[in-house]
C-alpha cells in the first residue's frame, strides 16, 4: 500500500514537472508576445529577508507606476518575475537558473553580495545581464562581465565613514564590530581600518559569532577601551539588538553605521533613547517629493507591502535603490531597442540615468560611478532620520 | 548528456534547454546524493549517529578551493589580505607540464581537478581520524552533539580573520575550476558539448559505487553487525573501535569530496554556507529515503532538491486560477508548505521511501513480466 | 572593575535564561531520550506571541496568555509529532523534531515577513538600574533569583508529588511503569507542558533583555541550552542549571577578553569544545547517573 502511495506521489511530482515545463514560456529572449520579463533575484527568506523585501518593494512600486516600456515603436508590458535566493549561497544558483529558465530579459538584485557572487556565474553562462542593487562587495562585478551595479562599493563607503568620523568627532580611536564570517561586515571593517589608520587613528576590531544576541560585553569593552566612535556595519537584526542594548547600558559614544543600518527597524530601536547614530546611505527621505509621496501611498494601500516594510511607512534607502534599479533596467531596454538579452547587456554600460538616489552611470568594471554618499542621523525624539551632510570620500 | 539535446533537436520544450532549472537541480542533487549516501554509510549502516557532515564538507570545499585558485587570480580573490600566503596552485602546476590550451590544457584541468578532489577527501578523512580517536567512544546522542559541535568549531576557525591569508577569512574563495569549466567550447567561445551536468554525475556515481562495494564487502557486513548489536558483534570478534573508525573516516572522506563538488556547484567556497542547518537537511534526506538504503538516499535527494528549489517555487508569488486570486500565496509560503510536506512524510512514512530495501531493477522487470504472463 | 562587574552581570543573566530552556531539554531527554530540537523554536514562538499579544492587549493579560498558548503549543507538538512515533526508531523521532523546528521557523518567517520584530517593553523589567557604576536592566538582576525560585519549585514538584514520582518512574523504565498503572502518555504530556511553560518564562526574560526577534532567534540559545543540559548530566535539573550558568558566564567572559587577542569569535566554539572535553572525560556530565549496560 505504502509503495503504491509513494509511486502515486512520484507520479504526481513528475506531472508537475511537466506542468512547470509547459507553463514556462516558449523561446524568445526575454519577451513573449507583448510582455517583457524582468527577473528579481532577491532574498525573501533567511537572514537578509528584511532588506530583500524592501528592495523588492521599490521595484514593485516602480512597476506599478510605469508598467509599460516602448521599444522600437511597440509597447510592451513589463512583468517582474521573483526568485527567492534564500539569503544563502547554496540556494542562489537554483534561484538564478529559475530566472534564466523563465526567459527574463535582465535581472535585478540582489541585496547582499554573497548570493550575487553565487548566482553570478549562472547569469554569465546564460548571457543574461544582472544589475546589482545594493551588493557592495568589490568581487561581485570583478571577473564577471555580466554583473553591473548601481550602488557604491564597500571601500568607498568605509572611506566616507572614516572621514566623517574624523571630521565630525575628531575621532582618534574607533571600535569596529562585525559578524564573524560575513564578508560584508568584515570587508567594511577592513577598509575602514585602512583609511582610519592611514590618517593616524587607532582601530580596535572585534567580531561576534553568528546568531549572537548578547552584545553588552562588546559594548562595555568599547566603553572601557575609551573609543571615540563605534563602527557597526552589521545586518539589520544585529543592528537593532545593538541599539537596544546600547541604550540600556547608557552608551554615549556615537555609532557609525553602513547602508544596512538605514532601516526603519533600526530607527525604531533608537526612538526615545539618547543614542547617537549616524549612517551612510544611498538616499535621504525628502530627496524626491514625488517618490516619497508615491511610495508611502503604495505601502498604505497594500497590506503585503506594509508587512514587507515592517509595519510602517518609513522609506528605506534600499527601497529607493530598488526603484532606481527598475528605471535603469527600463532605460537599458530602451537603449537596446529590443527585448533581446544580448542587446540589453550590450546597452547597459552606456546607460545614464538620474534617479532619486542620484545620477547613475557605469564604469569599465560595471560599477556605478558615485562619489558622494548621504550621511544621516537618527532623530531620537521623533523617530525619524535627519539629514546630516553629503560626504565625499578622500580623494583617490 | 541530456543537456545537449537542445543542440541536436530544435524546438524542444523549455525544460530541456541547457539553462533550465532542471540542470541546476540535477547538479545540486548529484552533489547532495553523494553526501547523503556518505551520511547513510555512517548513520544507516554502522549505526553511528554523527551530525558532523557539514564540517567535513567545509574541509573538502576549502581544500579544493585553496588548491585550485590559479596564481593569477589570487590577488583579486584575496583582495583584503593582499594575496594568498599559500602560493601553490594545482592548475598552474599542471599547466606547466601539459601546456595551457588545447588537449594538454584539458588533460591538465581534469588531472588537477581529480587530484584536488581526492586531496579534499583526504583532508576531511584525516581530520575525521583525529576527532574520531576521542569522540567515537561516545554513544548515540552524545556522539551526535559532539560531532555537531566539532562542525561549529571548524566553521568559526575558517571564518577567523587572522587566518585570512589562507582561508580568505569571511570572504568567499572563487575563481577556481567549476562544473561549467568542463563544457567544451570552440575558439570563439560557443559551446560545442556541455558536460557540466555530466561531471558531477560521473564523480558522484563512481563514489557511490565505491560505497556500495564497501557495504557489500566483509567490512560492510561488520558495519551492519555493529549497527544491529554492538555487544554481539564484539563477541563475534569484530574490533568495534577499528571498524567504527573506518566507517567514520571513509564517510568523512566522501563528505569531503562532496564538499568539494558543492564548492564547484556554487562556484565559491565560504564557511557561512556550512551550518548545522545543512547537516539537518542532509539528515532529512537520508531519513526520507530510508535509513540503510543507498538507492533510497539517492532517490530522496533528487525529490528533495527538486521540490524545495524548483517545483514549489510558484507558491512564492501571487497566482491566479482564472480570475480567482489564490489566498495566502506570498514570499516565504513555499517553505511553509515544504516543511509540512516533510512532516507528513516523517510521520506517515517513518520508514522513508525505501525503508532499508534497495531498488532492484532486475526484480522489478521480472515482476512486471510475471504480471503480464498471468494476464495472458 | 566596573567592566568586570558588567561582564559578570550579563554572564549570570544569560546563564539564567539558558537554564530555563535547558530544564525543558533535560526533562524531555530524561523521559523520552529525545533531543527535542524544536524546543528552541518553541521559545522563539513564545517571544513572537508576546509581541503580537501585547500589541492588542494590556500586558497583564498578554503575558499569562503567552504562557498558556506556549503550553498548548508544546502539548500539541508532542501529541502530533512525537506520540505517533513512540514505537519508531529513535532517529525518526529526532527527525520529526527537526521537522517541527523547520516548520516553526518557516512559519515565523512567513508571518513576520522575515523582519526582526521588537519585543515590547515590560514595566519594571525593562527599566534600567545602576549597579556598581554600570547601568543595566532590572531583568538582568532578577533573572538568577527567579530561576532559582522556579528550580526550587520544580524539584519540590518532582520529589514530593504524585506526578513527580510518576515522572521519575517513567524516566527509569518505560515498560515497567506502564505495568504499574502509570499513564505514560499523560506523564509525557505533563513533561512537555512544564518544559514549554519554563521556555515561555525564559522567553519573556530573554527577549526583554535582547529585544530583537528573528525566526532563527531560538536556534542558538536552544543549542547552547542543550549543551548545558549535557554538561550538567542529562536528566538532572540542578546539573542543567549549573551547566547553564557556567556556560553563560564563560561565554560572556570570552566575549569580554581584550580585542587585541581576537578570540571573542570563539565564544560559541568554546562552548562546544568544553562539551566535547566533558563528554570524553566524564560522559555522564557533572551530575548524571552512570548507566550500566546489561547484556
Amino acid at each position: 500500500m505504502k509503495k503504491i502511495i509513494a509511486l502515486i506521489m512520484a507520479g504526481a511530482m513528475t506531472l508537475s514537472l511537466c506542468a512547470c515545463g509547459g507553463a514556462a514560456p516558449a523561446q524568445g529572449a526575454g519577451a513573449s508576445g507583448d510582455t517583457i520579463r524582468i527577473g528579481v533575484f532577491e532574498p525573501s527568506t533567511g537572514d537578509s529577508a528584511s532588506g530583500g523585501k524592501k528592495e523588492i518593494l521599490g521595484m514593485q512600486f516602480a512597476n506599478s507606476e510605469t508598467p509599460t516600456v516602448e521599444v522600437g515603436g511597440k509597447t510592451y508590458n513589463v512583468e517582474l518575475v521573483m526568485a527567492d535566493n534564500g539569503s544563502s549561497a547554496d540556494k542562489a544558483p537554483s534561484a538564478a537558473s529559475e530566472l534564466v529558465g523563465k526567459d527574463v530579459a535582465l535581472v535585478l538584485g540582489s541585496y547582499g553580495s554573497g548570493v550575487s557572487m553565487a548566482g553570478g556565474p549562472k547569469f554569465e553562462e546564460a548571457g543574461l545581464a544582472a544589475i546589482g542593487v545594493t551588493c557592495t562587495n568589490p568581487n561581485v562585478t570583478a571577473g564577471n562581465d555580466y554583473y553591473f551595479r548601481i550602488c557604491f562599493l564597500d571601500n568607498f563607503q568605509a572611506d566616507v565613514l572614516a572621514n566623517f568620523a574624523m571630521d565630525k568627532f575628531s575621532a582618534k580611536k574607533a571600535y569596529c564590530l562585525g559578524e564573524n564570517g560575513n564578508e560584508y561586515d568584515q570587508g567594511l571593517v577592513a577598509f575602514f581600518k585602512q583609511v582610519f589608520e592611514a590618517a593616524g587613528g587607532e582601530v580596535i576590531t572585534d567580531s561576534f559569532p553568528t546568531n549572537n544576541s548578547d552584545f553588552t560585553s562588546y559594548l562595555n569593552k568599547a566603553k572601557s577601551e575609551g573609543a571615540d566612535v563605534i563602527f557597526t556595519p552589521v545586518s539589520i537584526a544585529y543592528a537593532k539588538q545593538i541599539m537596544e542594548q546600547a541604550s540600556s547600558l547608557g552608551i554615549d559614544i556615537p555609532f557609525l553605521g553602513s547602508d544596512t543600518l538605514d532601516d526603519n527597524m533600526v530607527l525604531e530601536a533608537t526612538k526615545g533613547t539618547n543614542l547617537q547614530l549616524y549612517v551612510s546611505t544611498f538616499y535621504q527621505e525628502g530627496g524626491s517629493e514625488a517618490f516619497d509621496k508615491g511610495i508611502k501611498d503604495y505601502i498604505k494601500h497594500n497590506s503585503n507591502a506594509m508587512t514587507a516594510n515592517g509595519g510602517n511607512d518609513t522609506i528605506s534607502a534600499v527601497t529607493a535603490m530598488g526603484y532606481d534599479a527598475y528605471y535603469v533596467a527600463l532605460e537599458a531596454i530602451k537603449a537596446a531597442g529590443s527585448p533581446d538579452k544580448g542587446a540589453i547587456k550590450a546597452a547597459i554600460p552606456g546607460v545614464k540615468y538620474d534617479g532619486v538616489s542620484g545620477s547613475i552611470a557605469f564604469d569599465a568594471v560595471g560599477d556605478a560611478v558615485r562619489d558622494t554618499a548621504y550621511i544621516k542621523t537618527a532623530d531620537t525624539a521623533s523617530g525619524t532620520w535627519a539629514f546630516e551632510k553629503v560626504q565625499t570620500g578622500s580623494s583617490k | 548528456m541530456l543537456e545537449n539535446l537542445s543542440a541536436f533537436i530544435p524546438n524542444l520544450p523549455q525544460v530541456f534547454q541547457p539553462t533550465s532549472p532542471l540542470f541546476t537541480v540535477l547538479k545540486k542533487a548529484a552533489v547532495y546524493s553523494l553526501v547523503a549516501v556518505s551520511m547513510n554509510l555512517l548513520n544507516g549502516f554502522t549505526g553511528l549517529f554523527s551530525l558532523g557532515q557539514a564540517g567535513f564538507m567545509l574541509l573538502g570545499a576549502y581544500t579544493y578551493a585553496i588548491l585550485m585558485v590559479p596564481a593569477s587570480q589570487k590577488e583579486q580573490v584575496y583582495y583584503l589580505f593582499g594575496g594568498c600566503a599559500f602560493d601553490f596552485s594545482l592548475p598552474d602546476a599542471f599547466a606547466a607540464i601539459f601546456g595551457e590550451g588545447g588537449a594538454g590544457g584539458a588533460v591538465g584541468m581534469i588531472l588537477s581537478c581529480l587530484i584536488a578532489l581526492i586531496l579534499a577527501g583526504c583532508v576531511a578523512g584525516f581530520f575525521a581520524y583525529l576527532i574520531g580517536i576521542p569522540v567515537l567512544r561516545l554513544k548515540s546522542d552524545y556522539l551526535a552533539i559532539a560531532t555537531l559541535g566539532f562542525a561549529e568549531i571548524l566553521r568559526a576557525i575558517f571564518q577567523w580573520q587572522k587566518l585570512g591569508p589562507v582561508t580568505n577569512g569571511a570572504n568567499m574563495i572563487k575563481g577556481f575550476t567549476t562544473f561549467s569549466s568542463f563544457n567544451i567550447t570552440n575558439a570563439s567561445g560557443a559551446t560545442l558539448l556541455r558536460l557540466s551536468t555530466f561531471v558531477p554525475f560521473l564523480v558522484s556515481s563512481v563514489c557511490i559505487l565505491l560505497i556500495v562495494l564497501l557495504i557489500n564487502s566483509s567490512y560492510g557486513r561488520a558495519f551492519k553487525s555493529i549497527r544491529d548489536d554492538e555487544i554481539a558483534a564484539e563477541a563475534m570478534g569484530i574490533n568495534l573501535f577499528k571498524h567504527k573508525m573506518m566507517s567514520f573516516v571513509i564517510s568523512s572522506f566522501f563528505a569531503g569530496v562532496g564538499g568539494a563538488l558543492f564548492a564547484m556547484y556554487v562556484a565559491n567556497a565560504q564557511a557561512k554556507a556550512f551550518t548545522s542547518v545543512m547537516t539537518y537537511e542532509i539528515l532529512l534526506i537520508v531519513v526520507i529515503g530510508g535509513i540503510g538504503s543507498v538507492s533510497g538516499s539517492v532517490l530522496a535527494t533528487f525529490l528533495y532538491v527538486a521540490c524545495s528549489e524548483w517545483w514549489l517555487r510558484f507558491l512564492d508569488s501571487e497566482q491566479y486560477i482564472g480570475a480567482f486570486k489564490v489566498p495566502l500565496l506570498r514570499n516565504g509560503f513555499r517553505m511553509v508548505i515544504f516543511s509540512i510536506v516533510i512532516m507528513v512524510i516523517v510521520l506517515f512514512f517513518s520508514q522513508g521511501i525505501m525503508g532499508d530495501k534497495e531498488i532492484n531493477l532486475g526484480a522489478l522487470i521480472g515482476k512486471i513480466r510475471a504480471k503480464r504472463e498471468r494476464k495472458q | 572593575m566596573e567592566y568586570v562587574i558588567s561582564v559578570l552581570l550579563s554572564g549570570i543573566s544569560v546563564g539564567g535564561q539558558y537554564a530555563l530552556i535547558a530544564i525543558g531539554y533535560t526533562l524531555v531527554y530524561g523521559i523520552l531520550r529525545l533531543i527535542n530540537f524544536a524546543h528552541g523554536d518553541v521559545f522563539m514562538v513564545a517571544g513572537l506571541m508576546g509581541i503580537y499579544f501585547t500589541a492588542t492587549m494590556p500586558i497583564t493579560v498578554s503575558i499569562p496568555l503567552v504562557l498558556i498558548m506556549t503550553v498548548i503549543l508544546g502539548f500539541v507538538i508532542e501529541r502530533a509529532a512525537y506520540k505517533p512515533l513512540r514505537s519508531a526508531p529513535r532517529m525518526s523521532v529526532m527527525i520529526s523534531a527537526i521537522g517541527v523546528s523547520y516548520l516553526l521557523q518557516n512559519t515565523a518567517t512567513y508571518v513576520t515577513g522575515g523582519q526582526p520584530m521588537t519585543y515590547p517593553e515590560i514595566p519594571f523589567l525593562s527599566s534600567t538600574v545602576g549597579v556598581a557604576g554600570t547601568q543595566t536592566k532590572w531583568v538582568v538582576i532578577i533573572t538568577p533569583f527567579l530561576v532559582l525560585a522556579l528550580v526550587y519549585l520544580l524539584t519540590l514538584l518532582i520529589n514530593h508529588t504524585k506526578v513527580g514520582m510518576a515522572m521519575r518512574a517513567v524516566s527509569k523504565d518505560f515498560a515497567t511503569s506502564r505495568l504499574m498503572g502509570i499513564r505514560v502518555n499523560s506523564v509525557i504530556s505533563v513533561t512537555f507542558i512544564i518544559g514549554s511553560a519554563l521556555a515561555a518564562v525564559g522567553s519573556v526574560l530573554y527577549f526583554t533583555n535582547y529585544p530583537a526577534i528573528t525566526p532563527t532567534a531560538g536556534a542558538m540559545p536552544g543549542l547552547k541550552a542543550f549543551v548545558a543540559a549535557v554538561f550538567g548530566g542529562i536528566g538532572s535539573i540542578p546539573g542543567a542549571v549549573i551547566g547553564a550558568f557556567l556556560i553563560g558566564i564563560c561565554e560572556t567572559i570570552i566575549k569580554g577578553l581584550p580585542s587585541s587577542w581576537d578570540v571573542s569569535v570563539f565564544s560559541d566554539a568554546f562552548t562546544f569544545a568544553l562539551l566535547i572535553i566533558i563528554l570524553i572525560f566524564k560522559p555522564q556530565g557533572l551530575f548524571g547517573e552512570a548507566a550500566t549496560d546489561k547484556v
